[in-house]
């Protein structure tokens, strides 16, 4: 009863613990609305040939990742050797959407920086960005064997991203039956 | 000292005049359009600099966003289409006004849930403080305070 001074105290010390939760959150992940929903359709020329198109049917039948990247993107460069490593050391199928991008600027940085991506598609306007709801590139897509966007890591991909959550995803979606 | 002064003013001026990053230049059937075009981007939320309308920001992606509001309105479809059109893609996270739905309570309805929090924590202080306001001094009270008061007389 005598305690009840302590109350605002209290009240303070809660706001406190509330707001601390708050700043260690990070405000770039927005929980994206496209996860459990089929991965929007699009169909664009590659980057490598301009002839043919890439579309969104390429995701059917596999488990596969959509990377946004772009040659204009400082933290893709940082993602880079990631990517690479992972087209190498994983089976999962890499695509990528060039976002934005020159054509030749982007021919030449994966000429220089290595190419982890099965195809990429050419989205020189950001249309198919904007119906993927990209945001801030780089930006990585996990695609399961319906066509079903999964999961979403927006900005640069880490070590520990990889190891302690794409993978086991990829693999947790290549039991599940197709 | 002159010119400097004329400097300083210049500058105040200058912070006064409200600047527009949406510089574009569109053209609308009438005002009407206009006016729901503008109110538009003032009420969504560009996702590059959070804290910016899409009006506001000079991201690359705004400029896209406000675009496809634009080409949304001058196809002569509604608002809410304008509004589900982004919704769909990037989440409620783009409206300003969230809509109220379990996730949104808190947010909606905890200013006034800590504001009767305080009022009743206000009048349980307030009644407590009555309850225990000291009762009138007994006759061997009073005796004893006239003793004190005549002690520090003398």
């Amino acid at each position: 009863m005598r305690l009840t001074f302590l109350i605002p105290l209290v009240v303070f010390v809660l706001m406190v613990v509330l707001l601390g939760v708050g700043l260690t959150l990070n405000p770039r992940e927005v929980p994206s609305p496209f996860i459990g929903k089929p991965a929007p359709a699009f169909s664009v020329p590659q980057l490598h040939a301009p002839a043919e198109a890439l579309s969104s049917e390429v995701f059917r039948g596999q488990v596969s990742l959509l990377n946004v990247w772009a040659s204009w993107c400082v933290s893709c460069r940082q993602e880079h050797p990631l990517l690479v490593e992972l087209a190498k050391t994983s089976r999962v199928p890499i695509y990528g959407l060039n976002y934005k991008d020159e054509r030749n600027a982007a021919l030449e940085w994966l000429a220089r920086l290595g190419n982890p991506y099965r195809s990429s598609a050419f989205d020189a306007d950001g249309r198919v960005g904007i119906d993927w709801g990209v945001y801030g590139v780089p930006e990585t897509f996990v695609i399961d064997r319906k066509g079903i966007i999964r999961h979403k890591f927006t900005g640069p991909l880490t070590r520990e991203a990889i190891d302690g959550i794409l993978l086991p995803l990829v693999q947790q979606l290549e039991g599940e039956p197709g | 000292m002159k010119h400097s002064v004329r400097a300083c003013l210049l500058v105040l001026c200058c912070g006064c005049v409200p600047v527009a990053s949406a510089t574009e230049i569109r053209t609308f059937k009438d005002t009407t359009e206009q006016l729901r075009y503008e109110q538009l981007v003032e009420e969504l939320r560009c996702l590059v600099c959070q804290n910016q309308s899409l009006a506001d920001s000079d991201a690359d992606l705004a400029r896209d966003l406000r675009d496809e509001v634009y080409q949304i309105i001058r196809s002569g479809k509604s608002d809410e289409e304008a509004v589900q059109f982004l919704v769909e893609r990037y989440g409620d996270f783009v409206l300003y006004r969230p809509p109220v739905k379990p996730i949104t309570w808190l947010l909606w309805l905890g200013p006034f849930v800590a504001l009767a929090g305080g009022l009743l924590f206000i009048r349980s202080r307030t009644r407590q403080h009555a309850a225990t306001r000291s009762p009138e001094l007994s006759a061997a009270e009073r005796e004893r305070l006239r003793q004190l008061e005549g002690d520090t007389r003398k």
